[in-house]
């Protein structure tokens, strides 16, 4: 079991185009330092000063991290991560 | 260019009147590859602001999903500019994040006459496109898959 982690299209490129990938940890920054060791450049797309970049959503299953954690949030095998863009603008 | 029926051009705008003077935001889904905009989804402005809006994180969760399922992409993204020109400000360029969509913008601050225009918008560089009004796509070339309304 692993946790399967689904990548929106503009940080496809990182993944060699594919939607969702797999990945392995307990918590959101195990998670996505695991990425970044099998897909170079993702977790600076999604972490920036050590908290999550405010250009993206991540939701452990249907929950959005931001009430759960951060990048603290816990996670499990068998757990869905989802990152979106956030769509923003003034 | 955007092709777009004239029914979703018009929900769009009356969005951007009812939230005026906040800004409203949405999107309009679309077969994925089809370039072709079919399915109106007005959004939550998070922000319920006059100046920046947001996507409500949980709602967009969740359109994200039905979308996934119907292979669906968002082929519009909109959102209005309740005292401003209808033009991309720079947060709406640092957070344009779908190099397939295009960034339709609707000026509602006269209140007699709307503005509506359409962008691309790929690694912070704004192009404007010209927009087309259909009444229907049965005629409109909008790709490779053209199929007639409602198949």
């Amino acid at each position: 079991m692993a946790i399967t982690v689904s990548i929106p299209t503009i940080l496809r490129t990182h993944t060699g185009g594919q939607k969702s990938v797999e990945a392995a940890g307990t918590t959101l920054a195990q998670v996505i330092d695991d990425l970044e060791a099998n897909h170079g450049g993702l977790k600076s797309r999604l972490v920036k000063e050590g908290t999550l970049h405010r250009f993206v959503n991540v939701y452990v299953n249907d929950e959005d991290v931001r009430f759960s954690g951060g990048l603290d949030a816990a996670v499990k095998d068998g757990d869905n991560v989802t990152i979106l863009p956030a769509v923003a603008g003034g | 260019m955007l092709v777009i029926r004239r029914d979703l051009v018009d929900a769009m705008v009356a969005h951007a009147r009812r939230d005026h003077p906040d800004e409203a935001c949405g999107q309009i889904a679309g077969p994925e590859g089809s370039d072709r905009p079919e399915r109106f989804v007005p959004m939550l402005n998070a922000e319920r602001s006059p100046t920046f809006y947001r996507f409500d994180a949980t709602e967009q969760l969740k359109v994200h999903r039905e979308m996934e399922r119907n292979d669906e992409v968002p082929v519009v993204v909109y959102h209005s500019h309740t005292a401003t020109e209808p033009y991309p400000s720079r947060t709406d360029i640092s957070y344009a994040q779908e190099p397939d969509a295009h960034y339709v913008l609707i000026g509602t601050a006269d209140p007699d006459e709307h503005e509506l225009r359409s962008y691309r918008i790929v690694d912070g560089v704004v192009t404007e496109e010209p927009v087309q009004v259909v009444e229907s796509y049965m005629f409109a070339h909008t790709g490779v898959d053209d199929t007639p309304d409602g198949s």
